[in-house]
């Protein structure tokens, strides 16, 4: 069985701060990770190779710092990694996106049975690659994926819904993006680690993957940012502190004065 | 082609029972449809839809267009996109808008690679730029940090995804009237290749922090998972849910069903205690929208203040059981 799974790196989003002059995100120092829901694509992957055999190759793709994303997911398990990045790539929305990394998938020579995807980024928390990447490759999605069994035809995926679950069968290949819930994601191994810090990671960019021009970058994404601004700051607040029994007792006043208590 | 240009909103059903979310839609379409002088449909697709009819008429949908084939009776990607792709082809609507749901997060992208339609994920502002003709939909970005305003200048049409509980549902009355155009999609050529097996609804472990009216929340402040009942307390007091910030689910001191901000659920209440939480705005994007935002913060400089119409300085562990206490004696 080949799996591949679709990984991004991403800003530790928990230690982004914004500079409330200048609007702008404070980045310097921030460390760059997996993607969170990655990993438990990635761990999915594992398991299934564990129990079935096969191979697993990731895919990023990204700027060329990308590839310690794609090390450390060899360092945790993963056979195969490709980068795909390129100039004329920057600036693509979730369409463009979608676009590029299935030409990547077409290219790779082994046959694939299932592509994984984390249930979305944390950076941009659009959860939209996996389901365009899907349509554009020409496979059934399962989105928001717990488990995943190996059947006869597919694989058998219990899904995560707003109110409970549903189970599916799907036949192969099959696309599925993967929620937290699933597992976690397994220590790496020292050995591996070792091997990951010399592996070869091949960067496809356009020459290797002759994209049309006009569906990539900036270029092919129908989507611009028109304005960023700093989360709205409420203006008519009032602050409390001093005895605790005195702020709750004024607070409750302007609660019942307000009608909401 | 149609004469008018149109906004759609996806009345996502089940069984013939529409979410909620669709009706928050047309409530905020209207806004949209006032600025623009675009029509408001609501596109239907169903095993049977007319007795959802009257409901989106009710809330301000001028015309329906209505799919129906026994196929899609529950959601499955493939017919559904299908319908959404071929009616869109035909109708060139401006926007279209759908709900954030499991359902729409896997429908709207799917459609929108079909097309080459433009996609913004879980808005939560929209607003037409008359000069320009386009819809500006306004969005937190990297978890929640900064938001940006996205518009589609060259592709049509314009689609968005919002959550549930981030637009008000407003009805405009019981008894509003408008067009039905029955659309006839062949789902024939659609190969089957998945199939729903099994659905389940899980009512125990659901916390409704959707519909409570009073949320009080812990965030990483509270210092540890046994704290989580001063939280309850004064929920319990209130009549209210208890939410948790992320930081306190990724730790393990309560389960992800409590989970308020951008990858937990987004929530309305008329009030909502934020207790021991910084504020990082991947919270704020979730809560952010209650009527009331009380804060219970020892740091005066956690940008949870930010958004708080009240904020309390101090200990929680004294104001919250304070709170507690009082709100009880004013019971008794």
């Amino acid at each position: 069985m080949h799996i591949v799974v679709c990984i991004k790196q991403v800003p530790d989003s928990d230690k982004v701060t914004i500079d409330r002059e200048t609007n702008r995100l404070n980045r310097t120092g921030v460390p760059s990770i997996i993607n969170p829901f990655d990993e438990n694509a990635l761990e999915m992957a594992l398991q299934l190779k564990d129990k079935h055999g096969g191979k697993i190759t990731v895919i990023s793709m990204g700027p060329p710092q990308a590839e310690e994303a794609l090390r450390t997911a060899l360092s945790h398990g993963a056979d195969d990694a490709i980068l795909v990045s390129d100039r004329k790539f920057g600036g693509a929305d979730t369409w463009a996106t979608s676009y590029t990394i299935t030409l990547a998938l077409k290219k790779l020579t082994e046959p694939v049975d299932l592509i994984l995807f984390g249930k979305q980024a944390i950076d941009g928390d659009t959860a939209q690659v996996g389901p365009g990447v899907a349509h554009f490759y020409g496979v059934p999605m399962i989105t928001y994926a717990k488990s995943c069994e190996v059947t006869d035809k597919g694989f058998r995926v219990h899904q995560v819904t707003d109110h409970g679950y549903n189970v599916w069968d799907v036949e192969k290949p099959a696309a599925l993006t993967v929620v937290k819930e699933a597992n976690s994601l397994r220590m790496p191994s020292l050995k591996k680690k070792m091997a990951a810090k010399k592996a070869e990671i091949p960067v496809w960019g356009v020459e290797q993957l002759q994209p049309e021009e006009s569906k990539i970058g900036l270029a092919g994404s129908p989507t611009k940012v028109n304005k960023v601004f700093a989360p709205p700051v409420k203006l008519n607040k009032e602050i409390l502190s001093g005895d605790p029994a005195d702020m709750v007792k004024e607070l409750i006043f302007k609660l019942r004065e307000k009608k909401v208590l | 082609m149609s004469t008018k240009k149109e906004i759609w909103v996806y009345a996502e059903q089940e069984h013939g029972k529409l979410a909620g979310v669709v009706f928050e839609l047309l409530s905020e379409g209207r806004k949209l449809a006032a600025k623009s002088g675009f029509t408001l449909c609501a596109v239907l697709a169903s095993a049977n839809g007319k007795p959802m009819h009257q409901e989106l008429f009710n809330y301000g949908a001028k015309k329906i267009y209505n799919v129906e084939d026994p196929r899609l009776e529950t959601y499955q990607n493939d017919y559904f996109s299908k319908v959404m792709a071929d009616l869109i082809k035909a109708q060139n609507p401006e926007i279209v808008l759908y709900g954030a749901s499991t359902i729409g997060r896997s429908l709207a992208p799917t459609v929108a690679v079909m097309g080459w339609a433009g996609l913004t994920a879980d808005c939560t502002e929209l607003d037409f730029d008359t000069e320009r003709q386009c819809l500006l939909q306004t969005r937190p970005a990297f978890g929640g940090n900064i938001m940006a305003t996205i518009i589609c200048p060259d592709h049509r049409p314009q689609m968005s995804t919002v959550r549930s509980n981030v637009f008000k549902k407003e009805r405009v009355s019981e008894n509003e009237t408008g067009e039905v155009v029955d659309v006839k999609i062949d789902l024939s050529g659609v190969r089957e290749r998945m199939k729903r097996v099994e659905s389940v609804v899980e009512e125990v472990n659901t916390v409704d922090l959707k519909a409570a009216d009073y949320i009080v929340s812990g965030g990483r402040g509270i210092g540890g998972q046994e704290n989580f009942k001063v939280i309850e307390g004064l929920a319990n007091a209130l009549g209210g849910a208890v939410g948790a910030s992320r930081a306190t689910v990724d730790a393990g001191w309560i389960s992800h069903h409590h989970q308020v901000g951008q990858t937990g659920k987004t929530v309305c209440p008329l009030v909502y205690v934020a207790c021991g939480i910084s504020g990082a705005i991947q919270h704020l994007a979730g809560m952010q929208s209650a009527d009331l935002i009380i804060a219970i913060n020892k740091d005066p400089d956690a940008p949870i203040f930010d958004v708080a119409d009240f904020g309390l300085v101090g200990d929680l562990h004294q104001i919250v059981p304070e709170f507690t206490k009082q709100i009880n004696a004013l019971k008794s």
